[in-house]
């Protein structure tokens, strides 16, 4: 059964159609691409179903439920994470905070439990954190937990990013750009580590105009443009197809 | 290090709690405003330096904490001590009720609001609103508190009673500090979109924040009531909630040792220099002018927390 189902999705900005009448399937365990010229419109595909905006038209699926009711929180609750193509950290605060944000929806203790700190309350907050550390062992950031965020590199910023949304326990990470910002060393590592993140189980899918990389991890491939879908199928049917290369890909010599 | 920070903490609260022996009535009094203040500071802190929410109407949770006791207590007789988390209770229910329908507003606009709220309440309290209030004379006759059978009425056993459960405030809100709560406050103030997206029901938490708040300041709002034994609106004005935000910015928004230091210079200095009467109000207005040129954080800014890892080096990586 696939995972997020997007039938018919429409969203207009005033006269402007972002998105109209998308449809497409992602079936569990795969890592699909998401990509287009600039303002074909991927970034509000994202928002559409995480929840930051509303379709004018059209369902989304997840796990066979409409996610159209449900505020952004409650998503990544269900198990939708993402990230975000300009970097949104918690600028201030530690790495190691960063990612407990991530942790917070797995959380129970409510205000009166934190006020006083219950023996429930600081096992819970050991298994937070020992969570945490782990997913920035993980992107390879274990050494920086204490680190204020703003102080990271501009890749390791976008790696924080992944180790939080990863914190919360997502069947489906939706990575924005995640190369975006980083050398040829850092991309070759952000493939590895989106190939481990396949290995946890986890769908991942991704907007990037990094083809090398596109054409690498994806097993599937969504090409849009005006806010259409213009193809869709494996990385070498996507290379072939015409109608991509014209809109996207530039002339075939050159790519 | 962490040795000498309870040091510091154990010797500021010896000399606190010895200093209504060797002085007059009148300077323990002023310890005890500031002591008031320091509690309002804090609960406003939760809101302002913690969850990033501009309130400029502080004053009217602690009017309505201090109302509720003054009325609770002329009219039924119950014990303004016992009226602590009734008082409480009737604050924060009243930050639900006003807060619910403006939650979504950001910044300046919220800011505006609060201090709508803050009039509204203040303009209530004079047009006798209910026939309960008392108008413009208040309500006066407020019975004093007692403790275990013992009744507080000097200055030094006032002292003792609002520093104890400002002492207490202290530690209840570092605790909250450390937490899955206190945590949340913060990544809303930082980004709000970015707390979303991590799974943070952000309107919950700034309900959470300023309900808490409020509570907190509903309860200054007993104590004052019980120390005065007489109540006005004059007492909740607008210069009341800009004092408070004066504190929590000046001190080090999100800082509880910040906020504390505040409540200490901006209620206690003007007392200090009193003899200059008039230039004090000037010389205050500048020092405020140049702290947010030099030092926008505030003086005792807040710091990253601590957390123990394992497998990481105490102290961590210095930034």
């Amino acid at each position: 059964m696939s995972l997020l189902q997007l039938s018919n999705v429409t969203k207009n900005f005033g006269g402007l159609s972002a998105v109209g009448g998308l449809s497409f399937q992602l079936d569990d365990g795969i890592i699909m691409g998401l990509i287009g010229p600039n303002g074909a419109g991927k970034t509000t595909v994202f928002n559409l179903i995480t929840g930051i905006y509303r379709p004018d038209e059209g369902d989304i699926f997840f796990n066979g439920r409409s996610l159209l009711r449900l505020s952004t929180h409650r998503r990544v609750v269900l198990g939708i994470a993402r990230t975000f193509q300009t970097i949104r950290l918690f600028q201030n605060l530690s790495v190691l905070e960063n990612v407990l944000a991530g942790c917070h929806c797995r959380l129970k203790a409510g205000v009166l439990s934190s006020f006083v700190h219950l023996p429930r309350q600081r096992r819970e907050e050991r298994e937070a954190l020992k969570r945490a550390q782990d997913a920035l062992a993980l992107v390879g950031l274990g050494h920086r937990a204490e680190q204020v965020a703003k102080n990271l590199s501009y890749g390791n910023q976008r790696l924080l990013e992944i180790a939080r949304a990863l914190a919360t326990g997502p069947h489906l990470l939706i990575l924005d750009e995640p190369a975006g910002g980083m050398n040829e060393q850092e991309t070759t590592q952000l493939v590895s580590l989106i190939e481990k993140i396949r290995g946890m189980e986890v769908t991942v899918m991704l907007i990037e105009h990094d083809m090398t990389l596109v054409m690498k991890v994806c097993e599937r491939i969504v090409v849009m443009e005006y806010g259409r879908k213009i193809a869709e199928g494996a990385p070498d049917e996507i290379r072939r197809d015409r109608r991509v290369v014209e809109a996207y890909l530039g002339t075939e010599e050159e790519y | 290090m962490k040795n000498r920070k309870l040091v510091v903490i154990a010797g500021s609260a010896a000399v606190l709690a010895a200093a209504p022996l060797f002085l007059d009535a009148y300077w323990t009094d002023v310890l005890n405003n500031i002591g008031i203040y320091a509690v309002l500071a804090l609960s406003l802190n939760l809101i302002v330096g913690h969850a990033g929410l501009f309130n400029l109407g502080h004053a009217a949770f602690y009017a309505v904490g201090a109302y509720t006791a003054a009325i609770l207590n002329t009219t039924y007789h119950i014990p303004v001590l016992a009226l602590l988390p009734v008082c409480g209770f009737t604050s924060g229910l009243f930050a639900l009720l006003a807060a619910r329908p403006i939650i979504h507003l950001r910044g300046d606009y919220l800011c505006i609001v609060t201090i709508g709220i803050g009039e509204i309440v203040r303009i209530a309290l004079i047009n006798n609103i209910f026939g309960i209030t008392g108008g413009d004379n208040g309500i006066f006759g407020i019975s004093r508190p007692s403790v275990f059978g013992y009744v507080i009425r000097s200055p030094q056993q006032f002292f003792y009673l609002i520093w104890i459960f400002a002492g207490i405030t202290v530690i209840l809100f570092h605790l909250l500090e450390y937490s899955r709560v206190g945590r949340a406050l913060n990544y809303l103030r930082e980004d709000e979109v970015a707390a979303e997206g991590s799974g943070i029901d952000t309107a919950h938490y700034k309900l959470v924040a300023l309900v808490l708040g409020a509570a907190w300041a509903g309860m200054a709002g007993n104590i004052y009531a019980a120390k005065m034994s007489i109540i006005s609106p004059g007492s909740f004005s607008f210069w009341e909630s800009v004092l408070m935000f004066a504190i929590v910015i000046l001190g080090g928004a999100g800082s509880i040792p910040g906020v504390l230091l505040g409540a200490f210079l901006i209620i206690g200095m003007p007392e200090v220099f009193r003899q200059f009467a008039s230039a004090r109000m000037l010389i205050f207005g500048a020092a405020m002018v140049a702290m947010m040129i030099f030092r926008t954080q505030g003086l005792l800014p807040a710091r990253p927390r601590k957390y123990r890892l394992a497998g990481l080096p105490s102290g961590g990586v210095e930034t």
